[in-house]
């Protein structure tokens, strides 16, 4: 992926991130970051019907790479079910730890597939998808 | 200064996080290295040759923590594996024992993890009452809201000398002179203190002081307890075993050796201690007062310089202490400090182990500097060129 393409879609999810806004509605499964990372505290908000991944949202305050792939991870999961969910969280993670994945399925979240250049930030770039695995089991 | 004794410091490193741990010079180094090569043994035991230099050894670094804080006996310093280790037995080797129900415990919303957390199991476990005395603007301790935090009920202040968020000095002499007159135990954090500055504990009325080696030039998994005689020989030992026991029976019959060996149960860290015998050596030679004046006058020429700079702020401007507590504004602390990563500068992002701070702060995460007496005016313009230059953060750390 074009260097300055992969920036600007980074940058623009961080500084303008889709669903960042909590929710009252008591129908939503709320997970903190805190557990994972201790700097990084975001809320992360799912909203699930008949197996499937109706709304996500999230709030708080994190760095540019988690903050990213936590507006990212949300885009491409709405809508999908939890079986497909699973799938997409195995592959991202695969796509991270330098293992053979699938990119087809990635969608926008293949941004990262240059973030194990990076370990210090792999951490960042993982933090959501440890949130949804709670979620999913 | 000194920085030829710091190998790392030739890969054109800058380590700003002396907060966390310091680097430690090359003589430190040598000192482990020589007893793991030439006479490993272990302490209080066999009658040979290197068994009798390791006894010397280690006990002789006793007597040097001693007059490195000039306690009064050399059985009042207790080798602990760190600072954290040290508060926990002071809380629940001691104070479980000595207070009750309703006893209310000082403490402030600066203190790190270590001097919170322990309270507040006691807390749990005994009922005693965790207060937290009010910092100002400045957030800051002053002896007024020391005064005004004491009720009868008070029987503990438990403070860092230097915290390690903001590098403030508390007015520990009084303090300590207070707690004299009201009969209050008075334990002191001394992990961001003692290697920075000179330590009394009888001049201050220090009743327990904890610090770690690895903060002032000395090896991780070591650090000192010390006590006031007759409280730390009421300390009861949290761990119990060998080397710490003078008899015991199949009946239950068990008796204790006396101070200091009652509390370091086991094989010491023995490498460790020497370790930290040769960095309090080394931090003498040169002198507490020349290294805490040097610290001083970096932290000043740095917020000098980052004043140059309109979009940084500072949270402890004023406050006196080797210590700089920084964002850029609108960005995170953590992509700040990757940021510096890349121009080999070496800087904390975080809460600092100090989560309550945040209501006081009203900011959760920052960056800190943190000095030692290795860091130099040229290191801190490298650091300002670099934030100077930050408009391109993004570029470098997406």
């Amino acid at each position: 992926m074009d260097p300055n393409l992969r920036r600007e879609i980074l940058l623009d999810n961080y500084q303008n991130p889709e669903h960042k806004k909590l929710t009252d509605d008591p129908s939503y499964i709320k997970i903190n970051t805190n557990n994972e990372s201790c700097i990084d505290n975001l809320d992360i908000m799912y909203k699930i019907e008949n197996d499937k991944i109706v709304d996500i949202c999230f709030d708080g305050e994190a760095c540019a790479i988690s903050t990213s792939a936590t507006s990212i991870m949300i885009k491409e999961l709405i809508g999908k079910t939890i079986e497909e969910a699973k799938v997409i969280v195995n592959e991202y993670e695969k796509m991270l730890n330098e293992e053979p994945y699938d990119e087809n399925i990635l969608g926008e979240l293949i941004v990262y597939n240059e973030i194990y250049k990076q370990p210090n930030r792999k951490k960042c770039a993982l933090l959501p998808f440890e949130s949804i695995k709670k979620v999913i089991k | 200064m000194n920085r030829e004794d710091f190998k790392i410091l030739d890969t054109n490193l800058v380590y700003f996080d002396n907060g966390a741990t310091t680097l430690k010079p090359a003589q430190v180094v040598d000192s482990i290295v020589d007893y793991y090569t030439n006479y490993t043994a272990n302490a209080h035991r066999g009658d040979y040759d290197n068994s009798l230099k390791v006894d010397m050894m280690y006990e002789g670094v006793r007597d040097k923590v001693k007059k490195f804080i000039n306690s009064d006996k050399t059985s009042e310093i207790i080798f602990t594996s760190g600072t954290t280790d040290s508060l926990n037995r002071v809380v629940f080797g001691f104070m479980k024992y000595h207070l009750s129900k309703g006893d209310e415990v000082l403490i402030t919303k600066a203190e790190h993890a270590s001097n919170v957390l322990p309270w507040l199991e006691l807390e749990k476990e005994l009922g005693i009452i965790v207060k937290y005395i009010p910092l100002n603007e400045q957030n800051i301790v002053l002896m007024e809201n020391v005064k005004n935090s004491i009720t009868e009920h008070t029987k503990v202040i438990s403070l860092a000398h230097v915290t390690n968020v903001l590098g403030d000095t508390r007015p520990i002499e009084e303090i300590g002179k207070l707690c004299k007159e009201k009969n209050i135990y008075f334990v002191v954090d001394g992990a961001q203190s003692v290697p920075h500055m000179k330590t009394d504990v009888q001049k201050n009325n220090i009743d327990f002081l904890a610090f770690s080696a690895h903060k002032m030039l000395g090896p991780t998994g070591v650090g000192v307890l010390y006590g006031k005689y007759e409280l730390l020989d009421e300390l009861k030992p949290t761990i119990v075993g060998g080397g710490m026991n003078s008899l015991f029976e199949a009946d239950g019959m068990v008796e204790y050796k006396m101070l200091p060996t009652r509390l370091e149960a086991g094989t010491p860290n023995i490498a460790g201690v020497i370790g930290l015998g040769r960095a309090i050596d080394y931090l003498l030679e040169i002198g507490m007062d020349k290294i805490h004046d040097y610290e001083i006058e970096l932290k000043k020429y740095l917020i000098k310089r980052l004043e140059e700079i309109p979009d940084i702020i500072v949270y402890n401007k004023n406050i006196e202490g080797a210590t700089v507590a920084f964002n850029i504004d609108k960005v995170f602390a953590q992509d700040t400090a990757v940021y510096l990563n890349h121009y080999h500068i070496c800087v904390r992002a975080g809460n600092h182990c100090a989560k309550i701070l945040k209501d006081e702060l009203h900011v959760k995460n920052t960056c800190r500097i943190s000095f030692c007496l290795y860091n130099t005016k040229e290191e801190i313009d490298r650091l300002i060129n670099a934030l100077k230059n930050s408009k391109d953060i993004f570029n470098i750390v997406l």
